[in-house]
């Protein structure tokens, strides 16, 4: 552990780790309550686009990652408040217009698959120093945001229409929401890689509300659970010397595991005493 | 003349189209101070589109409507409406309990950032205790009944300090003795002097308390007057088969709407 611990890049890693498993739940529970679980997919897809980009012209590719993120956060947002086309199918077309249009960017960048595979699968142990304060940054603003608004942005995720007749500007806040998953995309990037991110903002959640009743507890012991299978994952992916981001989403998944059974067993008891429930088949 | 005797809705020829197609003819509806209106209509007649138009859920084609007496473009007091949308919208992706739920009824209140204040755990314990579920406060949403879940959407409209309720189905697929005490429930709102437009299929055991119904029928107002007129027991479109004489049909559509 200590001679872990005395690596740079492994500090730098578990740092990143900290942020990331704290950020992604903090955003991911709100797609989950809106039943957007696969949102953040569709935006690390796109966000590959954005990374190519970055390669292609010279850019630092977070930049451009985060710029394109976040076009395409919106453009999804406003096909879903406008369009015709159903929430899936839209989410469906980002996935290959996202991935195509980055693997050909890469290839006419003249980069190689090994490149691409650290952004989709993440190559935490390569963050510097100035990759960390961006991503430590972007992280409070994340976590900031999804904690401090909590009431409004629960509302418009709970019951859109109710929230809008209650005067919320839910346009305002579906954006908002879409452009912070873009964000702790572009921030879980260099941990689990874009392929994964949406894992560790979907499964803490899944987890946690295996076991709670309240909102607020979700919430909060999912971003706990993001944080243990983020650090957790960092750390074991070191002793077994595996690649940190599998590592760190299957750990999340052995969480969401135990907890399922434990959650089971708690409904059974519970259920003796309240009449069984059908309404709960969520996640 | 106070603000609170202003007339809670008015609507003039409101017309809705969705997807191009005519929903809502012309349809001018008021609910004043203290009465309880149900609007009622066969599926497709157009009586939910009406109250999401006049919520502001829903644009209108043409048409006008008054929340007490600022337009509906201006009107900024939210907290005076409460939306009680159909109860299949209730459970989310992620559990909350009664009291979360209740709560974010309180958001008119509430500045942008900070921490609820004792005004509005006051009201919302007092509006959970209205609606009779002051021992479920901590239970998840999507372990309570159709019934309770109804009472919790109540509930937060009441949370806050709604004078108008508009209630799209509160009846649907509740069974009777939960109507029963949801008839109770609004009965003692409106004798202390709030609003009621309601939407139902069916009236039950809230036919005592409604003052004035409005049958819609294809989009337009088909009858209005008391319950005493409509025709066939509980079911509103009964008495379009049978005793009334026809009403105009629409050029387009017939059928599709029943």
């Amino acid at each position: 552990m200590t001679e872990m611990l005395s690596y740079e890049f492994m500090q730098r890693a578990l740092i990143a780790a900290v942020f990331t498993g704290l950020a992604a739940p903090a955003i991911g529970t709100f797609l989950v309550q809106r039943r957007l679980a696969l949102l953040g997919d569709g935006i690390g897809h796109v966000a590959l686009t954005g990374v190519a980009l970055g390669l292609l012209t010279n850019v630092a590719p977070v930049l451009t990652a985060i710029v394109v993120a976040i076009i395409g956060a919106i453009i999804i947002e406003l096909l879903r408040m406008f369009g015709r086309t159903s929430g899936d199918v839209a989410l469906a077309m980002l996935f290959y217009g996202g991935i195509s249009g980055g693997v050909l960017l890469i290839n006419l960048a003249g980069e190689s698959a090994a490149t691409l595979n650290t952004f989709l699968f993440g190559s935490i142990t390569t963050v510097s120093n100035s990759d960390l304060v961006v991503v430590a940054l972007l992280a409070v603003l994340v976590i900031g945001l999804a904690v401090g608004l909590s009431p409004q942005l629960f509302a418009v995720c709970q019951d859109e229409e109710h929230a809008q007749v209650s005067g919320v500007p839910v346009r305002v806040y579906s954006i908002l929401i879409a452009v912070l998953a873009a964000v702790t995309i572009t921030v879980a990037m260099r941990t689990v890689g874009l392929l994964l991110v949406s894992a560790l903002m979907v499964v803490p959640v899944a987890a946690s509300q295996q076991l709670t009743r309240s909102f607020r507890t979700t919430h909060l012991a999912a971003m706990a659970i993001g944080l243990f299978a983020a650090v957790g994952g960092v750390v074991s992916s070191y002793q077994i010397n595996t690649q940190p981001g599998p590592t760190i989403v299957l750990l999340a998944l052995a969480v969401f595991a135990v907890a399922a059974l434990f959650g089971a067993a708690a409904r059974r008891v519970r259920g003796r005493r309240h009449p069984v429930d059908f309404a709960r088949g969520d996640i | 003349m106070s603000e609170r005797s202003t007339q809670p809705l008015k609507a003039r020829g409101v017309s809705v189209a969705l997807d191009g197609r005519p929903v809502l003819r012309q349809v001018d509806l008021d609910v004043s101070a203290g009465e309880f209106v149900a609007l009622l209509g066969a599926n497709g007649s157009g009586k939910s589109t009406f109250v999401r138009a006049a919520t502001g859920l829903v644009p209108m084609s043409s048409g006008t409507v008054e929340l007490f007496g600022t337009p509906l473009d201006r009107f900024r007091d939210r907290h005076r409406l409460g939306y009680v949308p159909q109860r299949s919208r209730a459970v989310a992706g992620v559990p909350a309990t009664v009291h979360e739920v209740v709560m974010s009824g309180r958001l008119a209140h509430r500045r942008l950032l900070g921490w609820s204040t004792k005004a509005d755990a006051a009201a919302v314990t007092a509006a959970i205790s209205r609606v009779g579920l002051p021992d479920r406060t901590r239970s998840s949403l999507s372990e309570l009944s159709g019934g309770q879940q109804q009472r919790v959407l109540i509930a937060r409209a009441l949370a806050s300090e709604a004078e108008l309720l508009v209630m799209d189905e509160p009846t649907a697929g509740v069974d009777h003795d939960n109507q029963e005490s949801l008839a109770e429930l609004l009965g003692g709102l409106v004798h202390e002097g709030t609003s009621v437009l309601l939407v139902a299929h069916e009236l039950g055991p809230l036919r005592p308390l409604i003052d004035r119904a409005i049958v819609l029928h294809s989009g337009e107002v088909a009858y209005e007057g008391p319950c005493e007129g409509l025709v066939g027991e509980d079911h509103a479109h009964v008495h379009m088969h049978t005793g009334q004489p026809p009403v105009p049909e629409g050029l387009t559509g017939e059928g599709v709407w029943r």
